[in-house]
Order: structure tokens, then C-alpha cells, then sequence
């Protein structure tokens, strides 16, 4: 269950704010050159660090595994309770979705890393002195790379965490040209969850999937933006649309699989239920915006694949 | 206001008139038909047409329509349509028969905290894992029940209970309160299991939007049970009405009565609730519209509540899953841009009503 997804669901809103404040820090100027240790002081956006952060805290799972990505996993003494990955993180009871920033000064953090300031996060531990940085969700691959150089500036690892943006870019275009042109578009129905909520081509989920040229049924739901590119769709229009593929990033939260979407009542003349063309994503890598993408693009590229020309 | 002093005579003249019971059915016709001729996909009248007349045995008229077309209409469009017929004849039914157990105006499955109490025993059996709110038709709604009778007990003992000269306002208080801790334990319980956020979510954002046979089949046997209870019991609420005493005097016993409808009313509710998510307010704005048409009779309110609510709830959904073209607007929120006027309009007419 990711904060992310969480939000679309529970607060449409809120994913629009999100949204709407993705990629501010895209242009932030690399303060200081690139010698790691010696980078310091360094500001990045609004956060200022004297010296290399030696005891992080990591609110966001994106954060996490980006920091681990790029070097500064030792340096990252706690995460949140929904950092699922890597494996070794320092997993806490830390809320990212309702921080508490006692809890977070008890860790005595020289850096708090969050994907959003809800409750004023970023201001309360301001008062105590502790930076905050704000990562938000991304829209873009661009801003997910953006991120990464953000945080390899704060800890120290700028040249780490530009190989890793880079290799993840050439990876993905790779994988991308892997996948041979087709005459037509395949259309898709991206899944967020059973009620049918679904993320549109203006999403970074949605960017994905436009760079295999694919088209997307959930675009017509929300084409002034209203709905912050995530809206929820009728069944009829699901099946009025009739995609190609279909693909579930509710496989682990709420156990939707080939067979549950083949089972819903209406659906069996959808062109990717007919020819089973129904794909189950991992929810975590699906619904974050960091180092594992290219896990998320090939996923979808063998998906693809097997489509029939 | 609900007649305070009223006399049996008055009671007795005010029967179901035809009329107003052609008006209902005629309401629930449109609202069907509406319902099945508009949606996200435009599919073409005659067809549609065609279509609901080859359900009649021994029809076999040629529709025209794309086998996806049919699916559409036979498998999305026509369930929810009905399941809408379904869960707003019982909402309107629990709200009425909530009213005359109380002698209350303002009682709506919603604001006694019975959706709450519904909502809490769900997200219980969700997150304990001892159900899904997409399949096992058997948990969900009977931990919908319990919580939305241990919600009205506790609403009713705070509210009304032990008490002669309570107002209509003490029961809704406590409604409030009552509602507010359930609640409170609900998010707790969430807060514990993030990881069943998302489903409960969902649930409680309507399940209309995913509405297919297999909710009807769920909701069916519990809404012949509510119905035929409720409405079996339409004269012991008019007598109920008069007052505790007078009923007694009349062989009645009243607190047997009530209890009966109470609990009636939040089955009823309770199955709504497990298919359609919080759906606040129809309760209060569907009989209320009867009463100032019609009359305060219980006699004729309750059926007219059952078609009257069935047609609000349809046309409802109608709005909510096209109003926004491909995209859905939760129907609680709809109705609550209705209701919520309405239950102040009803509050300030209904200064003089009996406790």
C-alpha cells in the first residue's frame, strides 16, 4: 500500500495538490561542485545543510529507495513504516501518511526526507530545527531524475546519483526500442484499484506507458484535468472503451488478478479479457517514481510483447 | 410536523390512496427507464428497447446491439440500475420506519450513527481479513448489522431512552456522538491496518460504480425480509404515533413494536450500506417529501417510501455516473448536496414534534 496511491483514492484532492506541486524543484541550481564530501555547504530548494547529513530520515518509500540507490543508505538511520524496499532499510513505526514530528526529533535526524508537507510537517520541524526536504510525487521521468540529483546534492553522493538517473534512462530506452512498432496503438486500462480509479496519460505512470505509444482509455475521464489526472471510471466506459490490455496495479492490495477482472460481470467481451491480455503489476514499483522504474517499463515491454502484432 | 395528537380517525382516513400509488410506481418506471437509457456509453433507445422487451418470455426481438453493447447494458447498466431500486427503497423504508419507532423527524439511518456502526463493523471484518468487500456476500453484511444495531442501541440508550420529556434534538445528539466514536475506533482500526486502507476507502466512497447481479443477489433476501416486516407493521407505527400508553390500551406492546422495526429498519439499512458504501440522507429527504404530500399516515408512507426512494436513489445514480462524463462522482456526495439543505428545512419546520 503506497501513500501515493493511497492518496488518489481517499482524497482525489490531494493527489491534485500533489500533482500540481510536482517538479517546483526541477531547475535548482547544483550550488556547489561535485566532490562529495567536500560538496558541502549545499542548499537545494529551500533546505540548507552545512555539513554531509550523517542520520536521515527517509517519509517516503520513493525516498528511501532512491537514497539507497545512490550511496547514502548508511546514512539512513530510519524510515517510514510503508518503505518496503530495499530489504535492509531501517524500517520504524514513522508515519510518512500522519508524521508526527515528535516522534521524528526522537530519531535526532540532521535530515527528514518527505514526499509531501502534510500537516504542516516541514514548518513543525522547522521550529525545531531540523531540515526538512519535500520530494514530491513525480510527473515525469525527468523530475524523477531531477529528484535524484536533489538528493544526491543533500547527502553527499552527486556523482553516484547522476550514474544512477543515467543508468536508469538508458536502461529504460533500451527496453523501450526492444519492443518492435506497431502499425496500431495498443490501448490500456491502467487500475488503481477495484473501484476502478485509474491514473491518465498526464501522470508519471501515464508517461510510462506513452513511450511504448500506447494509448489510454482513463484519458476521455479526465480530459480538462479536473480529477488531477486520476480519475475514476464508470464500467461502462471501461468497457465501452474496450482496451487492449489491461494492467493491475491492485494485485497486492486488494487481490485483483486475471481471474478477478475475467470474473466481473460485463467484462468478457472487453478485448483484453477475451484474449487474456490482463497484466499484474507489483503495486510497490508501480506506484512510485524511483530507481526501480525500469523494473516497471520492462514489466509493461513484456507485456507488450506478447501482444500479437 | 408528524401529527402529535392525532386521532385515530385521522389516521384511518388518511389510507393509501391509488392515486398516489400509480404516481409511485409511474416514478419508478421513469427512473428505470432513465437509468437504463443514459450512461457513459450512449447506446441507441430502440435497442435498449428491444432489449428489456426480449427479458418478457417468448419475445425475441432483434436489438441491433453489439455484443459489447449488450454486455454493457445487461451486466453494468441494468444491475446497477436495479441494485440503486433496491438500496434506496430500503433506505427510504429504514429512514420512515426509524421516524415512527422514534416519533422522530429528524431519524435517518445516517444521522443515528447506523451507518457509522455499519461502516465500523465492516472495516472490522475487512481488516481482521474475515471477509472482502468483492466477494464473500455473507460477512460484510452481517458485520454491517451488527455494528448498525449496536450503533442504534447505543444512540437510542443515549438519546431517547429512560427519558420522557427528551427532544427530537437528544436522540440526534447522540446520533452525533455515537457516530463520532465509531468513527474514531474505525480509523484507529485503520490506522493499525494500512495496508486494507484502500479497500475500505473504496467501500465507503459508494460501491454503486462497481455494481453488478451478484450485489442484487446479496442485497435481495434482506430487503423481501425488511420489507415485509416494515411494512406488515405500517398500522402498529400510526398507533405507535398516538403515543405508548394509547397503544397499550389498544393490546399493542409498544417497546415489542419497536424493538421489531428497529431492528427491521437496521437490517435494511445495514445491507444497503454492505453494497452501496455511506449513502447518507435519503432516509430523511424521500419520506419527509411523502409526509408533506400525502400525509402523515404510516399507512401510506411506507409503500410510498419504497417506490418513491427506489425512483430518488435511481435518478441519484444517474446523475453521479454521468454528470461527469466517463468519470463517476460518489453518489453519497449527491445526495448529501441534496440532503443536507433538506434536514435543515426539516429541523426548522418541525419545532412541535412529539418525543
Amino acid at each position: 500500500m503506497q501513500r501515493r496511491r493511497l492518496l488518489t483514492t481517499a482524497m482525489v484532492t490531494t493527489a491534485l495538490a500533489l500533482a500540481g506541486c510536482a517538479g517546483q524543484d526541477a531547475d535548482e541550481p547544483a550550488a556547489t561542485p561535485a566532490s562529495s564530501a567536500a560538496g558541502f555547504p549545499v542548499t537545494v530548494g529551500a533546505v540548507t545543510l552545512e555539513a554531509r547529513p550523517e542520520k536521515i530520515v527517509s517519509l517516503s518509500p520513493t525516498a528511501t529507495e532512491m537514497l539507497f540507490a545512490i550511496g547514502a543508505g548508511p546514512q539512513v538511520t530510519a524510515v517510514d513504516d510503508q518503505s518496503s524496499y530495499p530489504a535492509d532499510a531501517p524500517k520504524s513505526d514513522l508515519s510518512g501518511f500522519k508524521p508526527n514530528a515528535e516522534a521524528i526529533a526522537a530519531k535526532d535526524p540532521d535530515l527528514v526526507v518527505v514526499s509531501n508537507d502534510t500537516e504542516n510537517i516541514v514548518a513543525q520541524l522547522g521550529k525545531l530545527s531540523i531540515p526538512a526536504f519535500v520530494a514530491p510525487a513525480a510527473t515525469t521521468l525527468e523530475d524523477t531524475y531531477a529528484q535524484l540529483g536533489d538528493l544526491g546534492a543533500l547527502t553527499g553522493h552527486r556523482a553516484e546519483a547522476e550514474k544512477t538517473g543515467a543508468d536508469m534512462a538508458t536502461r529504460i530506452d533500451e527496453i523501450v526500442k526492444s519492443v518492435p512498432a506497431r502499425s496500431r496503438p495498443l490501448s490500456y486500462f491502467y487500475e488503481l484499484g477495484p473501484d476502478l480509479y485509474s491514473a491518465t496519460s498526464k501522470t508519471f505512470i501515464g508517461s510510462i506507458f506513452a513511450k511504448f505509444g500506447m494509448t489510454n482509455v482513463a484519458d476521455a475521464a479526465d480530459a480538462s484535468g479536473s480529477f488531477g489526472g486520476y480519475p475514476q471510471l464508470t464500467q461502462e466506459a471501461v468497457v465501452k472503451a474496450n482496451p487492449d490490455m489491461i494492467f493491475l496495479a491492485d494485485s497486492k492490495c486488494c487481490q485483483q488478478s486475471a481471474a478477478t477482472v475475467t470474473a466481473r460481470s460485463g467484462w468478457s467481451t472487453v478485448t483484453a479479457v477475451e484474449k487474456g491480455q490482463i497484466y499484474a503489476l507489483d503495486d510497490d514499483i508501480a506506484s512510485r517514481w524511483g530507481p526501480r522504474t525500469p523494473d516497471l517499463v520492462q514489466a509493461v515491454a513484456d507485456a507488450v510483447g506478447k501482444v500479437p502484432a | 410536523m408528524i401529527d402529535a395528537v392525532a386521532p385515530k380517525q385521522r389516521a384511518r382516513s388518511a389510507g393509501l390512496r391509488p392515486a398516489w400509488l400509480v404516481a409511485g410506481a409511474l416514478a419508478v418506471l421513469v427512473a428505470t427507464l432513465a437509468g437504463l437509457a443514459f450512461g457513459s456509453a450512449s447506446l441507441p433507445p430502440g435497442g435498449v428497447a428491444a432489449e428489456m422487451l426480449n427479458l418478457i418470455p417468448g419475445v425475441r426481438l432483434e436489438s441491433g446491439l453489439t455484443d459489447r453493447e449488450v454486455a454493457i447494458l445487461m451486466q453494468l447498466r441494468l444491475p446497477r440500475v436495479v441494485l440503486g431500486l433496491l438500496v434506496g427503497a430500503m433506505l427510504a423504508l429504514s429512514g420512515a420506519a426509524y421516524q415512527g419507532a422514534f416519533r422522530n423527524p429528524l431519524a435517518d439511518p445516517h444521522l443515528l450513527g447506523v451507518a457509522a456502526g455499519a461502516g465500523l463493523g465492516v472495516t472490522a471484518v475487512i481488516v481482521l481479513g474475515a471477509g472482502s468487500t468483492t466477494e464473500v456476500p455473507v460477512g460484510v453484511p452481517m458485520a454491517a448489522f451488527v455494528g448498525a444495531v449496536t450503533a442504534v442501541a447505543l444512540t437510542w440508550l443515549l438519546g431517547a431512552a429512560g427519558s420522557r420529556d427528551r427532544t427530537p434534538a437528544a436522540l440526534i445528539l447522540a446520533g452525533v456522538a455515537v457516530s463520532a466514536f465509531l468513527s474514531a475506533a474505525q480509523t484507529f482500526l485503520l490506522q493499525r491496518h494500512v495496508e486494507s486502507l484502500q479497500e475500505v476507502y473504496s467501500w465507503l466512497l459508494g460501491r454503486l460504480a462497481t455494481a453488478g447481479w451478484h450485489d442484487v443477489l446479496v442485497i435481495l433476501p434482506y430487503a423481501l425480509v425488511t420489507g415485509v416486516i416494515v411494512l406488515s407493521r405500517r398500522r402498529e407505527l400510526d398507533v405507535l404515533t398516538v403515543g405508548d400508553a394509547e397503544a397499550a390500551s389498544l393490546g399493542l406492546h409498544p417497546q415489542r413494536s419497536r424493538y421489531l422495526l428497529i431492528i427491521a429498519a437496521s437490517l435494511g439499512t445495514a445491507a444497503a450500506v454492505s453494497v452501496s458504501g455511506l449513502i447518507g440522507f435519503v432516509g430523511i429527504i424521500v419520506p419527509h417529501t411523502i409526509r408533506l404530500l400525502t400525509g402523515p399516515s404510516y399507512r401510506s408512507l411506507l409503500p410510498l417510501s419504497v417506490l418513491f426512494g427506489a425512483a430518488f436513489l435511481t435518478l441519484t445514480d444517474l446523475l453521479a455516473r454521468t454528470v461527469a462524463g466517463d468519470a463517476e462522482i460518489p453518489i453519497g456526495v449527491v445526495t448529501a448536496f441534496l440532503g443536507a439543505p433538506f434536514f435543515v428545512l426539516v429541523m426548522r419546520t418541525s419545532r412541535a414534534v412529539p418525543t
